[in-house]
């Protein structure tokens, strides 16, 4: 008897017909600057912690923590722990927190402390001893751009940007992590792309925008793809428009700092927005592997075109105070920490057409907004109205246009709308929904965006990341509206707790539209 | 809720679902799957405990079909909102010579166009593929470890196999495969010359995890079987360079160990029951793997 080979290529015990085999990631470790922040307390620790008690991660892994803050190992395992114990999607399990404990380390000190980074190096150097993670760690950049420059050149000062001992047999990565906002037009997103490639080549660099990780979001690509109902009508001659609403029902709270300047458009838009448009819109990709996704996507950025009269086809509205479901809540401008007579839009409609044979003719409108009527995303695909009712007019009267409606967030789901008769003697004809839940008829514990996020980071799978040119091509579709609006003044106010500004519905009643209440 | 309904047919019990659909709103609305349960009234709970939990990530209607003796006809039980999870329970008692048509008997209950599971938590019939139930199910779950005789057992399903069928002792064996299939994805890339599989005497799991290591690997295997052992308590992967093991002497915590790298401990609680029933209805097509492993790899392994 003769066993089996094994090679790097070929491992005799997975087999592609094994469906239930869990994929773990190889040894490696995560290392994230800005642990003291929101973002890693609510949402990455527990993330990871979640990873590890579904043994998706290495036997191994190891969580260093880069921050200011004068912590040991223990003061940060601490911290780990109580974000964990309040924020993870999992039941918590004393082995299964063990396991990951062991792994916790921390590194004190500033973005440009050089020690520090040479601290850094050293901790990163003993896991691969003490933990064996083989020289395979991601850096995860929690913290604002405009530190991002300092932070990629300490990483290759200090020679944690490149592996070293690569052999034939191993080649040990290092990849990095950076979330939006990537840049806030296009000449500063080519300027963070030159920062952060000079250190990391491309296929290094995993930018996150977690409504990519989203279980709706991918499932958009199954309902459109996998089934055969939708994709036949998926086109200009019986969709009359699209529009894809991300409404948010908090203000800015305490992130003024971050937002004024910025704006709608620029925060969610640019990235969140434009994304789903692109898997709306895209044609069928070859496969789902990065490379074939990417290529489709840029394809329809690609043939992005704006209005001519952006005046009349973009709104931009900015909160005043009022009361949101029974709530007092302030006004933009009084919020703290923005400029009396700020000009930032805290909504942003726009109007964008997409020039090719499946799409000409069917605007795209996408809104986005803060203080509005309640929170959700969803992309509503509306059609048009049959060509030919043999009804009388009044027995239609209540019926509207047919609508495919994909729910983001929350309640993740799909509703399609259309006609049914109404029960009686007379034909009458209603609009009527049919649903489908994703809780109702899936998994209620379905993994967390920055779960799969994370997870796809460290196993090298890079379908659900943004690419540089997919981040040139949204900036190059907004840099115009940004303009042009930076020479309008202020902002049109809208009352908390509404739908937005009176603008927004007349662009669309200038195409003899109505936004949809989601 | 609970509602009774003593001798009455599954006919009536369909109407007053659809009954109890009307009054209440949501109940039977996006149901992926309907899970039959083939038992005895002495181990219904402790299965309908497992599946209604099963069911919080596969929403189901779950359909108990209990032998037991009941004054006359068919006594049925109906379980919705807080008593049943994210499913609905319907059970069913009924004699045994009533159960020679359990086809017909639950037909009306299924659901339309959804995939029929059949779950026997204890003993299995000897050909669960040719069971009246069994034959119109597109899976087949099967637990000879709980079993009377459970090495017996596994083997008896292995002259059986159809495509469709799986093993819950197939399922307790996952991340023990996934562990030991991630460490054969780093360096050293060397041939298994030889792997031994030690633990409980008498679980199945044991030879499953044998036959799967030996009919993947083309290696000798050895099973080391030691009576009062917890489940699986040992896997050693013997290379020319040295062993990998992945021992697990306690039930909870495991010991990775690999030439020249740190021994890992890791959380390996034994699997609960609702953990391996919502992995067996993850997938509902066949597992060819399992096929593979039960009717080939397991010659392999001394019975």
């Amino acid at each position: 008897m003769s066993p089996t080979e094994v090679t790097a290529e070929h491992n005799p015990l997975r087999d592609s017909r094994d469906l239930r085999l869990p994929h773990i990631a190889g040894p490696c470790s995560l290392v994230i600057f800005g642990v003291t922040g929101d973002l890693a307390r609510k949402k990455l620790m527990p993330a990871v912690y979640d990873l590890s008690n579904r043994g998706l991660l290495p036997p191994g892994f190891a969580l260093t923590g880069f921050a200011r803050r004068d912590w040991d190992d223990q003061d940060f395992t601490q911290v780990v722990h109580d974000a964990v114990k309040q924020y993870a999607r999992t039941p918590f399990r004393e082995e299964a927190w063990q396991q990951l404990a062991e792994g916790i380390r921390f590194v004190q000190g500033s973005f440009d402390d050089e020690a520090a980074f040479e601290e850094l190096a050293r901790t990163v150097h003993e896991l691969d001893e003490q933990r064996g993670t083989r020289g395979n760690h991601a850096f995860y950049l929690s913290v604002p751009p405009s530190a991002f420059p300092t932070v990629c050149r300490q990483l290759a000062r200090s020679g944690l940007s490149k592996p070293q001992h690569a052999t034939d047999e191993t080649q040990p990565w290092r990849r990095v992590v950076i979330e939006k906002p990537f840049g806030h037009d296009l000449a500063s997103a080519r300027e963070l792309n030159d920062v952060v490639s000079e250190v990391f080549d491309q296929p290094s660099v995993f930018r996150i925008d977690h409504y990519l990780g989203k279980e709706t979001v991918l499932n958009l690509l199954a309902l459109r793809f996998a089934n055969q109902m939708y994709e036949p009508i998926w086109n200009n001659h019986y969709v009359d428009h699209v529009q894809i609403t991300m409404a948010e029902d908090i203000g800015i709270g305490g992130r003024a700092g971050y937002y004024d300047g910025i704006g709608a458009a620029r925060d969610v838009i640019q990235n969140h927005l434009l994304q789903l448009l692109a898997l709306t819109a895209m044609e069928e990709p070859a496969s789902f592997a990065a490379d074939d996704l990417v290529a489709e996507k840029i394809k329809v950025l690609s043939a992005c075109r704006l209005p001519e009269d952006l005046a009349a086809h973009t709104a931009r509205g900015q909160y005043a105070a009022g009361s949101q479901a029974g709530e007092q809540v302030k006004g933009y401008l009084d919020e703290d920490g923005t400029a009396p007579d700020s000009t930032t839009e805290t909504y942003a409609a726009i109007r964008v057409d997409i020039d090719n044979r499946r799409w000409a003719g069917v605007p795209f409108y996408l809104r986005a907004g803060k203080r509005l009527g309640r929170r959700v995303t969803e992309i509503a695909v509306v059609f048009k109205s049959a060509p030919h009712l043999p009804f009388d007019s009044s027995e239609t009267s209540d019926l509207g246009n047919n609508a495919i409606v994909i729910r983001v967030q929350p309640d993740e789901g799909v509703t399609i709308r259309f006609g049914a008769k109404v029960p009686g003697t007379a034909m009458e004809v209603r609009d009527v929904t049919m649903d489908f839940g994703y809780g109702h008829a899936f998994t209620q514990s379905s993994p967390e965006a920055y779960e799969r996020l994370i997870l796809s980071v460290l196993l090298g799978e890079p379908p659900l990341f943004p690419r540089h040119e997919e981040v040139e091509l949204s900036w190059r579709i907004l840099d115009p509206i940004t303009a042009h609006w930076a020479a309008e003044g202020q902002p049109e106010p809208y009352r908390a707790g509404t739908w937005g500004p009176g603008s927004a519905d007349e662009m669309l009643a200038r195409d003899g539209r109505v936004w949809r209440r989601p | 809720m609970i509602i009774d309904l003593p001798a009455t047919t599954t006919t009536a019990v369909a109407k007053k679902l659809i009954k109890l659909r009307q009054e209440g709103g949501a109940v039977t609305l996006g149901r992926v799957l309907t899970l039959v349960i083939v038992t005895d009234t002495s181990s219904t709970t402790e299965a309908i405990d497992a599946a209604n939990v099963a069911s919080r990530e596969h929403p189901c209607r779950i359909i108990v079909l209990a032998t037991g003796s009941t004054e006359k006809g068919i006594d049925a039980e109906i379980r919705i909102g807080g008593d049943a999870g994210a499913s609905e329970v319907i059970i069913l008692t009924a004699p045994a010579e009533a159960l020679v048509h359990a086809d017909t008997l639950v037909m009306p209950l299924l659901l339309p166009d959804a995939p029929i599971v059949a779950w026997w938590p204890r003993e299995a019939p000897a050909n669960p593929g040719a069971d009246v139930i069994g034959a119109m199910a597109h899976r087949r779950i099967t637990d000879s470890y709980r079993s009377a005789d459970p090495r017996a057992s596994i083997r008896r399903l292995a002259e059986a196999y159809r495509p469709g069928d799986t093993d819950l002792a197939w399922t307790r064996t996952t991340i023990w495969r996934g562990l030991l299939a991630s460490t054969l994805d780093q360096p050293p890339f060397e041939p298994v010359l030889r792997a031994t599989v030690a633990g409980q005497d008498d679980h199945s799991s044991l030879d499953l995890l044998a036959a799967w290591l030996g009919e993947e690997l083309d290696c000798e295997v050895d099973v080391v079987r030691t009576p009062g052992a917890q489940a699986v308590t040992s896997v050693t992967l013997t290379r020319a360079s040295g062993d990998i093991t992945l021992a697990r002497p306690s039930g909870k915590v495991a010991i990775l160990s690999q030439p020249q790298q740190p021994d890992h401990r890791i959380a390996l609680p034994v699997r609960q029951l609702h953990e391996c029933i919502a992995e067996e209805l993850r997938r509902l097509d066949e597992d060819e793997m399992y096929g593979e492993v039960l009717t080939q790899g397991l010659r392999r392994v001394a019975s």
